[in-house]
């Protein structure tokens, strides 16, 4: 397994693209985050501001970014022909697909910990000017609340569910283009149709399942009470899609020629 | 050994090399993949089936209309006033003096309400609260009329047919105001004066058809507050609320019928049966006359209506379109990128060594098939779920069928046009991933955030102005109107910039996304 750990981390590695989707999704992450915080302002949102989860906004667009480097992990091989080098070396397949779980989480750990770090702080510095002060039942951000330390922990833990997520998909449709349009499609059709159907009822069970909505509830620190699902069985959803798709892409990987 | 032997040339007659034939080997590549074709049509079938599928039957009226009145210009109006009234049967005028006093709303919060929360305690008058004078055919809901009116925050105003509205001068605010109405035959003409000797015009309205006889008197009326939820920015509250106005030196001239004045409030009742469909209005409404004057109090409005509760607009069938929309883009973008990976796009600029037309001629390919399957789709799925949504019982607001047709054809051009970027996306990165992760990223994205309200409201609008995502401003259907307060956002259907402007910033998008894509392509090797 270490040899194996050894040669996923030399592919990411070696990889210029690596580097470039970490770094841009920690930039976008904390980017629109700030850019954000610089818009909202105590005087027209209101008295009921969630300004954990307003910090933490850039969360929905880096995910994105994590997606398609999850997705590069594997698709890339099979459309450059490495896939056969790969599992030449290293016939045990759910190896291969373990090694690959397990160097993405590292690094999106990594990048997840540096993107929430660096919105927490950006929140921190730029909201009290906006009027989210402590005399309006604002205090300053800080990982010492809880449910605060609970949204950035979880949110950190949702990019690593997404990236693994994605590689499960992109194992079970190898094409890189089908799986990010699959992958983001699950993520954004959700809250659209849940926007489309009027049944309160309907609408609350497709949040429930819904892999971004039901996992973004992690980021929420009051009114938990009006969330679809709490947050850390939100966050359980979304862990049961990514084992659903590592799974299948699994089984596809070992039963199909590469 | 001096034989010679003659270059060949073919025995074919020699191919043209335009544009034209460029189009045609690029539909040839396009149809002849199999992938693409079934994935154009499974997203017909899917959008025609959305449309079907629209399972919502969480009403139970029977008419098409639901019990919401339809106005002289065809649009859903609110018609809730109280009306204190005689008959005037021919040409007349009527005056008054007019003070808007106190306001009420009602005591329980959000859209569960107890007969009691709707008796209301006592607020600020409303903004767009009117008090004043009224001409009417009939009391019937949706009747034509004309109005001059005491507002709570917007001055004295003349309103005609409900969708007219023009501002007068106003006197000094919380002072009383003298109102008049004149009407000679057709034609009202509204009049304003802050001590009852100067008088100025307002404005005049035509009403067609007016018949002699008509309804004129006083009437007071408030609509529902629309103010954000707490906590839940995407929903949020409808207060009923009303208005209790003064009127005295009450002055009538020219034919008005002799009798006494009738009072009644116009409009459903308070607590009726079809409660989804209805504006709340309070029940604490009447009458009193104290000396020569009268005291009104009404809820409700006189104006279109925006809003009502379980009214959905026109677009909702169309919703299915998003997975066409995310099919295309993986589709379109795979158009160029396959070929960079299959190493085909060798052979395609050796064929046809300008390359700027072979981006042109797979932009045009693309849009047009992607406009086509869509409005195919849009076309069966709009009448079909719309009829399937009123047969469950659902309120449409009704539009003209010219508004249908831009439905169709503009969520086609939006389908189309994002396809374009995608084949210019494509075209510039030449990888697939992140070309449609990026258009997904520009269009779907910013749509998601506008609708779940995770952001201000601020953002929201000015994502709705500046990404792709402006172009969804073609489903809009209910045109905004100055004189309803509400929340006019995204995540109820009603976009910053009007269709064809939204339409614009997508294909500006998608314009220099091919300007860049071409320059790319001229300059690097393939």
């Amino acid at each position: 397994m270490s040899g194996a750990l050894h040669a996923e981390w030399t592919k990411q590695r070696t990889l210029s693209a690596t580097r470039w989707l970490l770094v841009s999704s920690i930039a976008l992450i904390v980017g629109l985050g700030a850019v954000v915080a610089l818009a909202a302002s105590y005087k027209t949102t209101g008295s009921d501001q969630d300004i954990t989860k307003l910090s933490l906004v850039g969360i929905l667009l880096g995910q994105a970014i994590i997606a398609i480097l999850a997705v590069l992990t594997v698709s890339d091989e099979y459309s450059t022909g490495m896939i056969r080098a790969t599992l030449s070396a290293m016939p045990r397949r759910p190896q291969v697909l373990a090694a690959k779980a397990a160097i993405l989480t590292a690094l999106v750990l990594a990048a997840g910990t540096i993107a929430v770090a660096g919105s927490l702080l950006a929140g921190r510095l730029i909201l009290p000017a906006n009027g989210f002060t402590a005399a309006h039942g604002y205090p300053l951000l800080a990982l010492s609340h809880g449910p605060t330390l609970r949204a950035a922990v979880g949110s950190v833990v949702y990019l690593v569910l997404i990236a693994l997520f994605s590689l499960g998909v992109a194992t079970a449709i190898r094409e890189s283009a089908v799986a990010i349009g699959t992958v983001l499609g699950l993520l954004y059709l959700f809250p659209i149709l849940a926007d489309v159907v009027k049944d309160p009822n309907v609408e609350r069970h497709l949040e429930q399942i819904a892999p971004m909505t039901a996992g973004l509830a992690i980021q929420s620190t009051t009114n938990l009470h009006k969330l679809p699902i709490a947050p850390w069985r939100g966050l359980a959803v979304l862990a049961a899609w990514a084992t659903t798709a590592l799974l299948g892409g699994g089984v596809l990987l070992q039963l199909r020629d590469a | 050994m001096t034989a010679t032997t003659a270059p060949y040339h073919s025995e074919l007659p020699r191919c043209r090399d335009g544009f034209a034939q460029s189009v045609r080997a690029e539909w040839t590549k396009f149809r002849t993949v199999l992938g693409r074709m079934i994935a154009t049509f499974a997203s017909v079938i899917v959008i025609v089936l959305a449309a079907c599928g629209a399972t919502q039957s969480t009403n139970s009226c029977t008419s098409p209309s639901c019990g919401v009145p339809v106005g002289p210009g065809g649009e859903a109006v609110t018609d809730n006033y109280y009306f204190v009234h005689r008959t005037l049967a021919g040409s007349g005028s009527i005056t008054v003096r007019v003070s808007l006093l106190t306001g009420r709303i009602q005591a329980g919060p959000g859209n569960v309400v107890t007969p009691s929360d709707l008796v209301g305690v006592p607020s600020r008058v409303q903004p767009w609260a009117k008090a004043g004078l009224i001409v009417t055919p009939s009391t019937n809901p949706g009747s034509a009329y004309a109005a001059v009116m005491v507002t709570g925050g917007h001055g004295v105003r003349m309103q005609y047919d409900y969708t007219h509205d023009t501002a007068g001068t106003a006197g000094a605010a919380g002072s009383p105001q003298w109102l008049r109405l004149t009407r000679s035959g057709g034609t009202l003409t509204g009049y304003a004066s802050a001590d009852g000797f100067h008088w100025a015009k307002i404005g005049a309205a035509h009403l067609a058809g007016l018949p002699a006889t008509v309804q004129a008197g006083l009437f007071v009326t408030s609509p529902q507050t629309a103010q954000l939820a707490q906590g839940e920015s995407s929903s949020f509250m409808q207060q009923a609320t009303a208005a209790t106005a003064a009127f005295d030196r009450l002055g009538l001239q020219g034919a008005w019928r002799s009798g006494a004045w009738q009072a009644e409030n116009v409009g459903p009742e308070p607590n009726n049966a079809n409660p989804t469909n209805a504006m709340p209005i309070l029940s604490s409404v009447g009458y009193h006359r104290s000396g020569g004057g009268f005291t009104v109090s009404g809820s409700g409005d006189i104006a279109p209506a925006v809003g009502i509760p379980a009214g959905q607009t026109a677009a909702q069938p169309l919703h299915g379109v998003f997975v066409g929309l995310i099919v295309l883009i993986v589709v379109a973008s795979m158009f160029v990128t396959a070929e960079y990976r299959r190493g085909l796009i060798l052979t395609t600029f050796a064929a046809t060594p300008r390359r700027g037309r072979v981006l042109a001629a797979k932009a045009i390919v693309v849009g047009s098939v992607a406009f086509f399957a869509i409005a195919v789709a849009a076309g069966i799925a709009l009448p079909l779920g719309l009829h399937n949504l009123r047969a469950r019982g659902n309120y449409i607001y009704p539009t003209t069928t010219l508004t249908d047709l831009r439905l169709i054809v503009g969520t086609a051009a939006l389908v189309a046009l994002t396809a374009v970027l995608a084949v210019a996306v494509g075209a510039a990165l030449r990888r697939s991933a992140v070309a449609v992760c990026i258009v997904m990223v520009l269009i779907v994205f910013p749509y998601v955030l506008t609708i779940t309200a995770a952001l201000p409201a601020g953002v929201s609008q000015w994502l709705a102005r500046l990404t792709p995502a402006a172009a969804f401003a073609v489903q809009q259907t209910l045109p905004q109107y100055h004189q309803v307060s509400y929340q006019y956002t995204p995540a109820n259907d009603f976009y910053p910039l009007t269709p064809a402007a939204g339409l614009a910033v997508l294909a500006g998008y998608a314009l220099i996304a091919l300007a860049l894509a071409g320059y790319l392509l001229r300059t690097r090797d393939a």
